[in-house]
């Protein structure tokens, strides 16, 4: 089973987040269970959002305490809220920044994971540049895709056209796939 | 056909495939996505012959359901926690009338303290209503159980509440199984009711019953929920030879065969309770789990049936009787009366109001039910210290001030002691 725990602000499109990545997982086959933190959501306030793949069924229920993988759509949060609490040593970081792990001061948690398992990406930039609203989610969806290999980009971009049909969902699909390229061709230099 | 979907959209697509007549909404979390999501077939013309009334309240909302149900109509209504309270002598007049309505209970806390979050406390308040309870462990069974749960309404006359757990499955996205129109109406006939208003072959229905004829309409009542002790098992059937799936029934048995020990419990913690118990076999533990699907009708002879003759019986449940304990726990205790050499009953409340129940703290219950039994309710998780700390005020100051707003004081304090 790979456990994902998505952390950001009200507004921000968490819950969504989780529940295309199931979308996107169920698409290639697996089961995938996807659901929120249960809180009174409030704009701007910290969100958290999980997200279960597993091959067979997934019968637990608890909330996610030791994630696989964890994906940050606000980097402020790390001021405000214990992140990493129970994540994994071998575990993914993906968080949307235009600064480094240092300037973020979590240099140390990041260089602790195994080489390339700790990334940014600035999708924030790219949510405004292609869907003209700082909306994060899809291209940290798309990056995710990228840095895990747990579903394909191909998977997340047909799981944005289901929940977004039309032109939101091109410009959704166009900030995943930047995205995940990004991270690709970062990849590749490395 | 197989969906990813949210578990509230999916009941709401299976509802229009049981093809209700009447709808009544009155929103309330965390059930407000299903009967928005039937309200959205009814527009778009995918639920035909369906009227959804939007009415004013809980207490209309079940009320029109009586009526259009008295009126010959399959009648559906949802709700949760207060909303349920607010309906509360509806519940007893569609029982006691005799209606085949079916409501779905996204389960949840009771206030005060308001809390919207998950446990069984609303269903609990209504159990012995005369409504028949069926509690769902997945999203799939909770899709399934309302197919089931028209059926036997219909058939016996007497309303079905569907618990589904508040959030934890309301809200959880999932690979789910949506049935086939064809399917669902070949096991769920038409609607044929035993009593109807209608002007041109007037009746009364309603009447008022005095002393000489009361306790013979209750008996029936009682007697109705008697024949679903047998009805659910065979529709539990019938429904898997149709559909494929193990859905419904009184209970259910896992890994249980030669286990020492037994759990108890309803709802979606099973699942949590399974993996743990997988675990704990693998340490050579000898425990297995009842899943109750059916709380009303209790199934007492099967439930005695499984416990006796076992060590230890665990009772895992999200509600608690102030002054008296765990209303499931007392009940599996009826079950165990007058039984020689009875097992061990410990008593466990979990998860009230939303607490997450880990597989973690599970463990150390069932060792500690073995290694150092208790008596009386054992409250999981709970946070000694507050308590400890808000005893002691309370016995220091005359007016010490509101309970809840205390403990979450206190809390603050304990957490910016720690960071």
């Amino acid at each position: 089973m790979f456990q994902i725990r998505i952390h950001g602000r009200g507004g921000q499109g968490v819950v969504t987040a989780t529940e295309i990545l199931s979308v996107a997982a169920f698409l290639e086959g697996a089961h995938a269970q996807a659901f929120p933190s249960f809180g009174s959501e409030r704009m701007g306030a910290p969100v958290v959002a999980f997200c279960r793949i597993d091959d067979k069924e997934i019968r637990l229920r608890e909330p996610i305490i030791e994630p696989d993988a964890l994906i940050v759509q606000d980097p402020t949060l790390f001021k405000a809220i214990d992140v990493f609490q129970g994540f994994r040593p071998n575990g993914y970081l993906l968080v949307n920044t235009n600064r480094s792990f240092a300037d973020l001061h979590i240099a140390d948690q990041a260089a602790r994971l195994p080489k390339g398992h700790a990334r940014t990406v600035n999708a924030t930039e790219l949510a405004l540049k292609h869907v003209g609203r700082p909306l994060p989610n899809a291209a940290l969806l798309g990056a995710f895709a990228a840095l895990t290999g747990v579903v394909h980009l191909k998977s997340v971009v047909d799981a944005i056209r289901q929940a977004f049909p039309g032109k939101i969902g091109d410009a959704n699909v166009a900030a995943a796939t930047a995205a995940h390229d990004a991270l690709v061709r970062e990849q590749a230099a490395a | 056909m197989l969906k990813q979907i949210e578990g509230s959209h999916a009941m709401a697509e299976t509802i229009a495939l049981c093809r209700p007549e009447v709808v009544c909404a009155y929103p309330i979390t965390p059930q407000t996505h299903i009967v928005e999501g039937v309200g959205d077939l009814v527009r778009e013309g995918v639920l035909k012959n369906c009227e959804f009334i939007n009415v004013e309240s809980e207490f209309a909302a079940l009320s029109v359901a009586i009526g259009a149900s008295a009126a010959g109509a399959r009648a559906y209504t949802a709700t949760a926690s207060q909303g349920l309270l607010f309906m509360a002598e509806a519940v007893y007049n569609a029982s006691g009338l005799g209606l085949p309505i079916v409501m779905t209970l996204g389960n949840r806390a009771i206030g005060a303290p308001i809390n919207i979050w998950n446990d069984h406390s609303d269903a609990m308040s209504m159990c012995d209503a005369g409504w028949m309870q069926l509690f769902a462990e997945t999203n799939q069974e909770a899709i399934d159980l309302h197919i089931q749960a028209f059926r036997l309404a219909e058939e016996l006359s007497m309303p079905v509440m569907v618990c589904v757990d508040g959030f934890i499955l309301t809200h959880a996205v999932e690979r789910l199984d949506i049935p086939d129109q064809a399917d669902v109406d070949a096991f769920l006939p038409p609607y044929e009711p035993v009593q109807v208003l209608d002007p041109s072959a007037p009746i009364s229905i309603g009447a008022m019953v005095g002393p000489d004829a009361f306790t013979e309409v209750r008996f029936l009542q009682h007697y109705k929920q008697t024949l679903a002790l047998r009805r659910l098992p065979e529709l539990a059937a019938e429904f898997k030879e149709r559909f494929g799936r193990d859905s419904g029934g009184l209970l259910r048995s896992y890994r249980t065969e030669d286990a020492d020990m037994l759990v108890v419990a309803m709802g979606s913690i099973n699942g949590t309770i399974k993996d743990t118990i997988d675990e704990m076999r693998d340490d050579g533990f000898n425990i297995g789990l009842i899943t109750l699907v059916a709380f009303r009708p209790f199934p007492t002879a099967a439930l005695r049936e499984l416990l006796a003759g076992r060590k230890n019986v665990v009772v895992i449940e999200k509600s608690f009787a102030v002054g008296m304990g765990g209303q499931l726990a007392n009940n599996v205790d009826l079950a165990l009366r007058n039984t020689p050499a009875a097992p061990h009953v410990h008593s466990v409340i979990a998860g009230l109001g939303g607490r997450p129940i880990t597989s973690a703290s599970l463990h150390r219950v069932f060792r500690r039910a073995e290694a150092q039994p208790w008596e009386g309710p054992h409250f999981l998780d709970l946070n000694e210290d507050i308590i400890g700390k808000e005893l002691h005020h309370v016995r220091k100051v005359r007016r010490s001030g509101p309970t809840a707003e205390n403990l979450l004081r206190r809390l603050g304090e304990s957490r910016t002691a720690v960071s």
